[in-house]
């Protein structure tokens, strides 16, 4: 291993020292290959030591705050390093070369010294020795990174691995796309400039590029275009690959709940429900609802008839016991919503829905809704639920198998609203907006008949929204 | 897509082509004066960004005008629990962005103006730039007695702080930008730059709190306008460029080609909060339970923003141990985070056995756990 001190050319150390500092231009002036033939015998990558280069004002010492690369990571030229601050000044360093870090001399929030050895760099001898900058004690940032390519006037960066790629097939760098940092060219970039150019269909890269189509002046005439296209034979290569990674908090809390529901043994009801008359009424009340600030949905209307159904079937507003030796049967209807977050499956829920009017449980779903999205909602809000409905419909779906969510004993699922022919009482064939409802129940505490006639109830309150008015609290 | 890389050098020649007289001579010294339609700090940021890494600064140097709504920008290695008051935030929608420079933490609204001027990194020389925006101050109010420091603030009546410094260096270009007070809203400002977080400890940057005063106070008849049109006079005599601002819109994709995406990282919460240094929490929530106050004590580690140790010293069976571990064991790992936790503490409640008693202890905790976040 050849070693030469900074600024001075050509003295040849013993084999035994390691760290190459970096080369002296003039040194290049010396044949690559003797220096080569003694490096091969020694080890296969020789350790650069990367020293931080000067930022600039005077600046002779930063704070290390933050590694991109860790030891053994393999680095192009122009990766970031790392960053550090140095009064009010956030800089970035990158890497001058490719290779593999061997060793990182400070630790996040130590002082760094500008001159110092930053990191150990592994280059791979073979590869040649790029031109490289001095790096002197203050070195003068006068001079340029020689490894652009300026092309047109354009600045086109590449690695030399890249670069050689390019030049093995015929490519023009400047008529590639770079999508790496500061419009660098990668392989990826080299490889899918290859494939639009050939017609062969690559399989996605691991970042999903989405390759579009040819714009049609560029396709061939068209007797030929009617052609099937053959794909040129080239090895498919697949470069996907699993990806684990754990159980997050959220996940493990959704674990522990569907355990717990798997011990309560479910059997479903669906139904299907006409809800054209409820469509008409809620078009006449929606501008009421919105002199008075509030949106007025479909949910206000099948929360209450599910409250309205609860009061003459109380067992479904109730709880088991862990022992199964108590049923509750709760006095309050707190009608939870469930939600689709970010953050998991939330559920609100209405608080005393057989207290409130249909308005007074709009008005609440909308401060519900609005926290919500502004992920505010508190503890209060998310606890105390009786009884959950779930509007899988506003994403699509007809019928479900909803789970029970514990504590409850039962839960509804309302899929999509659709327009559908159906019959009359005349026999005539008219349109009706068409939901399906799938309740899933307790069977320990709640029998077929008893789910049977609540959803009969439900539905008949939703058919036909005037006769709530009888029944209203 | 083709075209990409041409736009990025060829860009700005479209705009300075059009007023004929002018494009001669910016051609020869190239600076150039652009201004943001956007006030959304997000974007303002991005279009930072954007020019940092995609244009060729070396025979053009550029300044960056822009204002945001109201919005808390804190530097790239600071600690956001520390710096500012998150809950206040939360509730005034205010919003919360984390800039790739470093310094400290500043309050943003339309009364506050931001210059950003981008060079390469060689010519990076902060005081000439702030030299340069009190020549224009002083250009617009001679009588106004306004200064630079050596810790790069611009003072007023050699007392009060009315432009703070921050700035970014890159591999071959650097941007050094900067605040104005022209007619900030003061209250808002001191109330959200007040951190209520108690019993944080960490080697995150921290801000250094000034007295501040508007430029408004001093003269009521400056405008954030005039201070932007003095500025960008003085920067084109200087530059010896003509004095014609481009407007640009951030969102405009074809433009500036990947913008989007840089505005959507801004916003990302493992930008925002994900970034904060390593840091503790040590703290002792009073929780009055029935007719006894407990002290608890509790401590947690948190990196990238989220916890990796939590310990939280609850009086014996005051909650079954079960739980108590399913509470820690959650906690571990999320997002320190209010939203994340309260969505979590619930999930886990029905897990328990359905006790008032415990669902009032276990509500009292977690409530009180979450106002640390």
């Amino acid at each position: 291993v050849c070693t030469h001190r900074v600024r001075s050319c050509s003295s040849i150390r013993s084999v035994k020292s390691k760290y190459v500092c970096v080369f002296d231009k003039s040194a290049l002036k010396f044949s690559h290959q003797q220096r080569l033939l003694r490096t091969s015998a020694v080890s296969c990558g020789q350790i650069v030591q990367f020293k931080l280069s000067d930022i600039g004002e005077g600046i002779t010492e930063v704070t290390i705050k933050e590694w991109y690369i860790k030891e053994g990571d393999s680095v192009s030229q122009f990766d970031s390093i790392c960053e550090v601050q140095s009064d009010k000044a956030s800089v970035t360093i990158s890497s001058r070369y490719d290779g593999i870090i061997r060793k990182l001399h400070y630790s996040i929030d130590e002082i760094a010294f500008v001159g110092k050895p930053l990191v150990d760099i592994e280059i791979d001898a073979s590869k040649g020795v790029a031109s490289e900058e001095d790096v002197v004690e203050t070195p003068p940032m006068s001079h340029e990174e020689h490894t652009h390519q300026e092309i047109k006037g354009h600045k086109t960066l590449a690695t030399p691995a890249v670069r050689r790629l390019a030049m093995e097939n015929n490519i023009k760098l400047s008529e590639v796309v770079g999508t790496g940092k500061d419009n660098r060219i990668l392989k990826e970039d080299i490889l899918n400039y290859l494939a639009k150019q050939t017609g062969a269909i690559l399989p996605p890269s691991p970042k999903a590029e989405i390759i579009p189509p040819l714009p049609k002046s560029q396709t061939v005439p068209k007797d030929k275009a009617r052609k099937i296209p053959v794909p040129v034979s080239r090895p498919i290569m697949f470069s996907g690959e699993d990806k684990t990674e754990p159980v997050t908090g959220f996940q493990k809390a959704m674990v522990k709940i569907m355990r717990a529901a798997l011990n309560i043994p479910h059997f479903g009801y669906c139904d299907e429900i006409d809800l054209t008359q409820l469509v008409h009424l809620r078009e006449e009340l929606k501008p009421l609802a919105e002199i008075r600030g509030v949106k007025l949905s479909f949910m206000p209307f099948f929360i209450k008839a599910a409250s309205l159904g609860l009061l003459q079937y109380p067992i479904l507003n109730a709880s088991l016991d862990e022992n199964c030796q108590n049923v509750t049967y709760k006095a309050s209807h707190n009608i939870g919503v469930a939600m689709d977050t970010e953050q998991g499956l939330i559920v609100p829920n209405v608080k005393n829905v057989q207290v409130c009017s249909v308005f007074d449980i709009a008005a609440e779903l909308n401060r519900l809704q609005s926290l919500g999205s502004a992920g505010q909602l508190g503890t209060s809000d998310l606890t105390g639920g009786t009884f959950t409905l779930s509007n899988i419909g506003t994403i699509g779906g007809t019928y479900a198998k909803p789970v029970i969510l514990p504590p409850e004993v039962a839960i509804g699922a309302l899929g999509k609203i659709q327009a559908l022919p159906r019959f009359n009482g005349k026999g005539e064939v008219i349109k009706a907006q068409v939901m399906n409802v799938s309740w899933s129940a307790d069977h320990r505490v709640i029998d077929g008949a008893t789910m049977a006639r609540f959803s009969n109830l439900w539905k008949s309150y939703v058919e036909n929204p005037a006769s709530m008015l009888l029944d209203l609290k | 897509m083709v075209l990409q890389p041409s736009l990025k050098n060829c860009l700005w020649l479209p705009c300075v082509l059009r007023t004929p007289k002018a494009g001669f001579r910016s051609a020869a010294s190239g600076s150039l004066i652009i201004q943001s339609v956007s006030n959304d700090v997000y974007q303002n940021l991005a279009v930072e960004d954007w020019i940092h890494d995609h244009m060729d600064l070396e025979k053009r140097q550029v300044l960056f005008l822009w204002r945001n709504s109201p919005a808390v920008v804190i530097g790239r290695h600071q600690n956001p629990w520390q710096e500012c008051n998150l809950r206040l935030l939360r509730q005034k929608n205010i919003k919360l962005a984390r800039r790739r420079s470093g310094g400290g933490t500043v309050y943003h609204d339309l009364g506050n103006i931001n210059l950003t001027f981008f060079t390469t990194r060689k010519k990076y020389e902060r005081m000439e730039n702030l030299k340069l925006v009190v020549r224009a101050l002083k250009a617009l109010r001679p009588q106004l007695d306004v200064r630079v420091t050596d810790r790069y603030d611009i003072l007023l009546d050699r007392h009060y702080k009315i432009s703070g410094t921050a700035a970014k260096l890159g591999r071959t270009s650097a941007y050094h930008h900067c605040t104005l007070l022209c007619n900030t809203d003061k209250f808002v400002l001191s109330s959200v730059l007040q951190s209520p977080y108690t019993g944080l400890k960490s080697n995150a940057t921290p801000s250094v709190p000034a007295s501040v005063k508007n430029l408004f106070e001093e003269d009521p008849s400056l405008t954030s306008e005039m201070l932007l049109d003095a500025i960008a006079k003085e920067y084109a005599t200087h530059h010896q460029i003509d004095h014609h601002i481009t407007l640009i819109n951030p969102a405009d994709e074809t433009l500036l080609p990947g913008i989007n995406n840089k505005t959507k990282e801004l916003q990302t919460w493992e930008w925002v909060y994900g970034k904060t240094p390593k840091f503790s929490v040590s703290t002792c929530l009073n929780m009055a339970y029935k007719d006894s106050v407990h002290e608890v004590k509790v401590n947690m580690d948190v990196k990238h923003g989220r916890i990796e140790v939590c310990n939280i010293d609850l009086p014996e069976q005051w909650l079954p141990p079960a739980l108590y571990s399913d509470l820690v064991r959650s906690l571990t790992g999320s997002k320190f985070c209010p939203n994340e936790t309260t969505t979590r503490v619930t999930t886990l409640l029905r897990a328990c056995p359905q006790d008032d008693e415990l669902h009032s202890k276990w509500n009292l905790l977690c409530e009180n756990m979450i106002m640390l976040m």
